[in-house]
């Protein structure tokens, strides 16, 4: 449906002959448009209470060291939650370091390099990665990456940078590492289809004035396209990392769900999502109310996430 | 697609309804949700808002002779497979029978089951005294009757090629878990297996990382036999370990091991014999190393005085039996004496009898859980023979 058909249609005389025709339907479309807008915040709403209300429990039992704590002992009732917290944080950016560069490549072969024949089979292959569910991502992970590629890697990693602390050895497999390796590759289709979008639309005049004035192609990326982008590409690394925050099956599979802090990435470590699978189904008591205060604290920094994020696209967007 | 405008409008407007209808489910859902979490915290008082939702779906009020009746269960995953089978197989019995049964954990069974929204629970461990007390008085008058079901047993499944037979006791074992011994050339792993050829391997121990009945019944077991781990990890369903890695689920579990070099977990008894892993034998109480298997788990339950309440695990785990494997387990359903509805009374009853009879006990073993001795199933049947209306 071009812009063409569409104006001429709204323009045609004989659309506005009948006098307010479309009048009910307008007034309903509204009230039904508002409804949506109100729900979702209800929803919210409704979801913060419930759960906050659900974790005063915990809470209370541990004050502020459930988040500052790191003893985390359902058989003797101690329930701190900090090195989930370090987990979370830690793969998340593992994932970030690895699938930003990577997206933002993809993303600019597409839209600056490739030649026309390839660009919808690398798109649509792009796509599909995004629409493998995480539990094949997790199995994928465990069985076939974990001993063919990450251990390989972590061991030679580990045996020649061993003497940095986040490097030190001997690996374990399910660690930070495998989890946020695995993590990398599904954040980076939301990523990669979002910066295609937002390079997409950087004015060809901006190109053209670049071309005019001698530049190169890594030029006119550089000058024209990437300067242009740079809030938007924040943006869709943002919700790159609300996903990965909040992955779970994957991270709980992959991560060895030790609930401890280890400062080497090659150890295993535990996550605030994949602590909630591993616990709820056999939790009772004061235990619910941990989990679901844990999920309140994640809840928390995804909102510190997307404030900071939406700071960064401002500044950008008006510098 | 060329929509004709006043189309248009009327199709934006349907979108918008329909979207309407999908978020007013989901807050419903979420409602639902939140109501039964809400409950297990605040326990006992929890059954005054929460009953009534899913328990009187399609039964009718008929005699106990033409037995026609829907039963929910909820709670434990470990007999699921077999709770699974024995269902489908009672239904080509009493087709008028329905019986839904959620494999949800056991904790969550329990829960399920003091709010009355299931017919009968199910738990790996025996419930707690308070726990048993919130129930009893969810129902005014009636008791709690905990049924043992089946058996299992915990393997000790490694990877260390070569080494075929391992022998631990349950020091060794404890020390493994303890990261006390580090090495598979220990000294007292060396004493135990004087013939093997233990390779200098460093030792990986790999744990259930998902809160499981599995785990209790491993911790359980080296609480009671080593003194060290009573004072330290201590005996649960989750527990904090002092090192090693945690997969999820057996599956996770079997994962790490089968690809490190190494690597020694604890894995159901079941699971590994379906996944060909390699298991150690274990010293039992009588001094014998015996290796794991339906048989040897079974003779867990053989001879011990059945208690009246049929608390079993404090019994079987590191059993008086010479023939016993030590590291064992029992599973209950857990029910009501006195049901609101006398035609699931009877249906509950019927499945149950049969279950425990030739029939369950041969498809139970097939699917590689251990049948109750026969003395236990005589008790276990007057117990189900308590539940009535």
């Amino acid at each position: 449906m071009g812009p063409s058909d569409s104006s001429s249609s709204i323009l045609s005389a004989d659309r506005w002959k009948r006098k307010g025709a479309g009048r009910g339907a307008d007034s309903l479309f509204a009230f039904l448009a508002g409804g949506c807008g109100v729900l979702v915040l209800l929803a919210l709403a409704y979801m913060v209470i419930s759960t906050t209300r659900t974790a005063l429990p915990a809470f209370r039992a541990e004050g502020l060291s459930f988040v500052t704590g790191s003893n985390w002992d359902p058989s003797n009732g101690s329930y701190q939650i900090l090195p989930f917290i370090y987990g979370t944080v830690v793969t998340s950016v593992i994932a970030l370091i690895l699938a930003v560069p990577m997206s933002v490549g993809v993303a600019l072969f597409l839209t600056e390099y490739a030649p026309k024949w390839l660009r919808a089979p690398i798109e649509y292959a792009v796509d599909l990665l995004a629409a493998v569910p995480s539990v094949v991502y997790g199995l994928w992970g465990l069985w076939v990456v974990l001993p063919y590629v990450l251990r390989p890697v972590s061991d030679f990693l580990a045996r020649y940078l061993g003497f940095v602390p986040i490097f030190a050895g001997p690996s374990t497999g399910l660690s930070y590492f495998a989890a946020g390796i695995i993590l990398s590759i599904m954040i980076t289709p939301i990523i990669t289809s979002l910066s295609r979008e937002i390079f997409r639309s950087v004015p060809s005049a901006d190109r053209h004035a670049a071309y005019a004035l001698g530049a190169t192609r890594w030029e006119m990326i550089k000058e024209a396209v990437l300067p242009r982008s740079r809030g938007g590409v924040v943006g869709a690394t943002m919700l790159g990392l609300g996903r990965a925050l909040g992955e779970t099956i994957v991270v709980a599979m992959l991560i060895g769900n030790n609930p401890v802090i280890n400062l080497s990435i090659f150890k295993p470590g535990g996550s605030i999502a994949g602590a909630i699978a591993n616990g709820w189904g056999e939790a009772t008591g004061i235990q619910i109310s941990a989990l679901v205060g844990a999920g309140v604290v994640l809840f928390v920094i995804t909102i510190i996430v997307n404030m900071v994020a939406r700071a960064i696209v401002y500044r950008f967007n008006r510098a | 697609m060329i929509v004709r405008s006043k189309r248009r409008g009327l199709v934006a407007v349907l979108a918008v309804a329909l979207l309407l209808v999908a978020v007013l489910g989901m807050v419903a859902v979420g409602c639902g949700g939140n109501n039964v979490a809400a409950g297990s915290t605040t326990t006992a008082a929890a059954s005054t808002s929460t009953t009534g939702t899913s328990t009187s779906v399609g039964a009718t009020t008929t005699s106990a002779v033409g037995l026609k009746a829907e039963l929910n269960g909820a709670g434990a995953t470990f007999p699921q497979p077999v709770y699974v089978e024995w269902i489908g197989a009672f239904q080509q019995i009493q087709p008028d029978v329905k019986i839904n049964y959620q494999g949800v954990g056991s904790g969550a069974g329990i829960q399920q089951f003091t709010q009355q929204t299931v017919d009968f629970g199910a738990s790996d461990a025996f419930m707690k005294p308070d726990e048993i007390t919130a129930a009893e008085a969810a129902r005014a008058g009636a008791k709690v009757i905990h049924i043992p079901t089946v058996f299992g047993a915990i393997v000790l499944a490694y990877n260390l090629p070569g080494v075929e037979g391992l022998k631990l006791d349950s020091d060794a074992v404890a020390n493994i878990f303890l990261g006390k011994i580090t090495k598979w050339d220990d000294p007292a792993i060396k004493a135990l297996n004087p013939d093997a050829k233990l390779p200098s391997t460093a030792i990986q121990t790999v744990h259930r990382s998902d809160s499981s009945g599995t785990t209790n019944a491993f911790t359980s077991y080296l609480a009671a036999v080593n003194a060290d781990w009573k004072a330290g990890p201590g005996a649960g369903k989750e527990i904090k370990w002092t090192g090693g890695v945690g997969g999820k689920g057996n599956d996770g579990v079997a994962a790490v091991v089968k690809q490190t070099e190494g690597a020694i977990g604890y894995v159901e008894l079941a699971y590994a014999t379906q996944n060909k892993m390699t298991m150690a034998d274990v010293k039992n109480k009588s001094g014998k190393f015996i290796t794991p298997s339906l048989e040897s788990t079974s003779a867990a339950a053989e001879g011990i005085q059945i208690p009246e309440d049929m608390n079993l695990l404090p019994l079987v785990s590191d059993s008086a039996n010479p023939q016993a494997y030590p590291i064992v387990t029992s599973t209950y359903v857990l029910a009501y004496d006195k049901m609101p509805d006398a035609g699931k009374a009877a249906a509950l009853k019927a499945f149950l009898t049969w279950a425990l009879g030739d029939d369950g006990t041969a498809i139970a073993t097939q699917l590689g859980y251990a049948p109750l001795p026969s003395a236990l199933k005589d008790a276990a049947l007057q117990k189900v023979a308590l539940i009535g209306s």
